[in-house]
């Protein structure tokens, strides 16, 4: 171990003051420089953290982004999800195998460029789409692999790629991305015009219950998907005790199909910030942690540069917007790929520069959250729909939207349709108004609220988008009659598979066991007494998982179980006489009859 | 009337189960009265004489003799039970299932610490049943009826599923006879 590679990690550890707490950003800083979180590496970092060394393997292990093994200089993670199979991501696959001559999971001998496939990365409307260490790329062909492909042997790195950038604050200086943000419909609260900074200076003329009071009136509920009351949230942070209390931002969207926040984040960065101000005004906050997914690292120094501004602008910091003895600050904290880091208290363990692991309830995080002190998590856009509210007032937020669902949504839209993007209405839309609205045709189901939610087909079209009837936190997938039902609810359960924490049983199996199940219908081995099975086991994984992903992970199932019976029933086979069909003697005996050179006496051809 | 046949077998298992079967005790007599034993290991009948009622399986299938056994079986009862851990789960053969069949090989008879194998022979009679390459549960490989998980199922679950099933009652098994940490 060179003495130049312990001062680095002893420098990258002290940067974070040795701060245990700050962990993410010491392995995702070493991940970064080194391009893999080493064994030495670990046990220097355990040594200058004054930690153990099972901590920080634990963390290095959890998060897709970070490895024990060297990657390349450059690695190329392809999104594999179900919209980016759709529009023909394997092709774009084979391409980027042919031209680097590796497959996935691999580096190129000359240790320069990794391959690895990835979960949804928020660019569905825009897909294929893969992230080249931090950059994106989206709308992949044949073609461009080749052209990146070229440019990375030529100097092997991504930011020389020629790019064209994408609309809006794509092009910043400090973002120089090809993301485009797709933003179709500009409703009133989020995209409209508004004057800045106007919701926090109204906030912070009146008292933090009116603050509260105001939200209520609102009715505002969670934009993440749950949709609890946000101002409930609040006053029991705000009620609970201790001296020290935290507001976090959740922008880990990873739900698939949801790429809203990603919008927000580049168009609308100042009215969430203001957001947060408020929200950390009305429980009685000094801190808030704005939690950025991996895939959006690109966005970083952009964010960054809007806090530094409103540092600057005396909107952060002491007497934050002049107000006395009102000190709030807000930094960002990396994730580094987990989907679970979504639900808000694995989201809290990640901050805490843990593993994601959810954490047990009660106690909720309103009163023991980050840090064991009262935490408010909430959503990208439920911060911008605060700072709007407390701007133009509880009766103007509440004119449109439907009865329990007030004022509008954000839909990410992707699939089957011709316009795939960001919209911005009222809720209570009805589902066949928004296919037509976004250009879908010969539409067979939609996917609601991303596979965590439901799929509906036909018959559903009528049921109207609100937290009453059809939940989201903003994904809408179409599919058209030429999808496979079954394949796709194949697809989101490897998923789910993948990114299952572990800690429970029910669904670190569960989810296996309901692959496994479709996949032996899809192969034709399944029979009706299958399907019941299916039901009663998904239902099991949602009753019995400890957090929200094994609470809905099943839903693929239930709900393709429901609206699309006839299409299972179609493969169905009759019942067998006692045997299996799935399995299979003689490849079971294969390697048997390979290692000892002889064919099995009992199972002759 | 003829008393009902049962059948017992112990696949990739430990013999466990069935000797928590023997920890009925006494109660064994009152078996006797309300069943006929047919292939089981409890009165060493090696071949099926006719249909039987019930077959009790412990153990998962790791090798092709458990799999021609398993078969049988399924086509010999009317229902079948999968008896303990090994039997639902494949239990602590299954462990196996993540090496590939050589890495196993090579440890049991070539590589490890305390093998003397000087000319790497691994046993090959054709009399030795081939291995699977993993061991499967018994439900995976035939349809299962009821399951009785422990590791072994207590005397007493066994016992309480036997006269239920054979007096044609639900089971309802106590909490503490289903509660395994």
């Amino acid at each position: 171990m060179s003495v130049e590679f312990k001062q680095t990690i002893k420098e990258i550890c002290e940067a974070c003051g040795n701060d245990r707490s700050l962990m993410m950003d010491v392995v995702i800083a070493t991940q970064k420089r080194f391009g893999c979180v080493s064994n030495e590496a670990m046990d220097l970092i355990a040594e200058n953290m004054n930690a153990h060394r099972v901590e920080v393997e634990g963390v290095v292990s959890f998060y897709s982004f970070l490895s024990p093994d060297p990657k390349g200089q450059v690695v190329i993670r392809l999104c594999n999800d179900v919209v980016d199979q759709m529009q023909g991501v394997q092709a774009v696959a084979e391409a980027f195998k042919k031209e680097l001559g590796i497959d996935f999971g691999q580096t190129t001998p000359d240790g320069k460029i990794t391959l690895e496939w990835t979960p949804c990365i928020g660019m569905c409307d825009q897909a294929p789409a893969a992230l080249i260490n931090d950059m994106v790329f989206t709308y992949l062909s044949t073609d461009k692999v080749r052209e990146i492909t070229d440019e990375l042997k030529k100097h092997g790195d991504p930011e020389q790629i020629p790019i064209r950038y994408g609309d809006g604050n794509n092009a910043h200086d400090l973002v120089k991305s090809m993301v485009n943000n797709g933003l179709r419909k500009k409703g009133a609260v989020i995209f409209g015009q508004h004057e800045a900074e106007k919701g926090v200076k109204n906030a912070l003329s009146m008292s933090a219950v009116e603050v509260i009071r105001e939200v209520k009136n609102a009715r505002l509920r969670g934009r993440g998907g749950a949709g609890f009351p946000t101002g409930m949230k609040w006053e029991f942070t705000r009620a609970a005790d201790g001296d020290k209390k935290y507001i976090l931002c959740n922008a880990d969207e990873g739900e698939p199909g949801t790429f809203k926040d990603r919008v927000i984040l580049t168009e609308r960065a100042d009215l969430l910030f203001e957001g947060m101000t408020i929200g950390g005004y009305a429980v009685g906050s000094d801190e808030g942690i704005l939690y950025l997914r991996a895939e959006y690292a690109y966005l970083r120094a952009f964010l960054e540069n809007v806090l530094k501004e409103r540092r600057d602008r005396g909107l952060l910091g002491k007497n934050a917007c002049g107000k006395d003895g009102f000190d709030f600050d807000i930094r960002i904290q990396m994730g580094a790929g987990a989907y679970i880091c979504g639900e808000e208290t694995a989201l809290i363990s990640s901050c805490e520069g843990l593993r994601g692991d959810p954490k047990n309830r009660p106690p909720f995080p309103a009163q023991k959250g980050y840090k064991e002190c009262p935490t408010s998590v909430n959503n990208v856009e439920t911060f911008c729909a605060v700072a709007r509210i407390l701007d133009k007032g509880a009766a103007w937020f509440s004119e449109v939207g439907s009865q329990g669902s007030p004022s509008t949504k954000l839909l990410s839209v992707s699939g089957d349709c011709t316009n795939p993007g960001v919209y911005e209405f009222p809720f209570g839309m009805r589902v066949d108004d928004l296919l037509k609205k976004v250009g879908a045709q010969d539409v067979q189901a939609v996917l609601i609220g991303g596979p965590s939610g439901q799929l509906i087909g036909s018959a559903d079209f009528e049921r109207t988008i609100c937290y009453d009837d059809l939940a989201t936190g903003g994904s809408v997938i179409v599919f058209n009659s030429k999808r496979n039902i079954l394949e796709i609810v194949g697809q989101y359960m490897d998923f789910f598979v993948e990114e299952s924490c572990g800690y429970c049983t029910p669904c670190r199996v569960g989810n296996v066991l309901l692959r496994n199940g479709i996949e032996k219908i899809i192969h034709g081995q399944g029979e009706k007494a299958d399907l019941d099975y299916l039901q009663e086991l998904g239902e099991t994984v949602k009753l019995a998982s400890r957090c929200g992903l094994g609470q809905t992970s099943p839903n693929p199932v239930l709900t393709s179980l429901k609206n699309f019976r006839a299409v299972y029933e179609a493969v169905l086979i009759e019942p067998t006489d006692g045997q299996q069909p799935s399995f299979d003697i003689k490849a079971a005996l294969s390697v048997s009859e390979d290692l000892t050179g002889r064919k099995s006496e009992i199972y002759k051809d | 009337m003829e008393k009902p046949k049962i059948a017992t077998a112990s696949l990739a298992g430990c013999f466990g189960c069935h000797m928590s079967l023997l920890d009925i005790d006494d109660r064994i007599l009152k078996l006797f009265e309300l069943v006929q034993f047919d292939k089981s290991p409890i009165d060493d009948i090696k071949k099926f004489t006719g249909q039987c009622a019930i077959g009790l399986i412990e153990g998962g299938c790791c090798n092709e003799e458990n799999v021609h056994n398993l078969q049988n079986f399924r086509k010999h009862c009317g229902i079948l039970i999968s008896v303990g851990d090994c039997a639902i789960n494949g239990g602590i053969p299954a462990m196996r299932n993540n090496i590939p069949l050589k890495e196993c090989f090579d440890e049991a008879y070539r590589d490890g610490p305390s093998v003397y194998n000087p000319e790497g022979i691994i046993p090959n009679d054709k009399e030795i049943p081939l291995l699977l390459d993993k061991v499967y549960p018994c439900h995976h490989v035939v349809k299962v009826d009821y399951y009785l998980p422990g590791c072994p199922p207590p005397a007493d679950t066994l016992w309480e599923a036997l006269v239920a099933l054979l007096s044609n009652k639900p089971l309802d098994l106590p909490y503490e006879l289903i509660k395994y940490d």
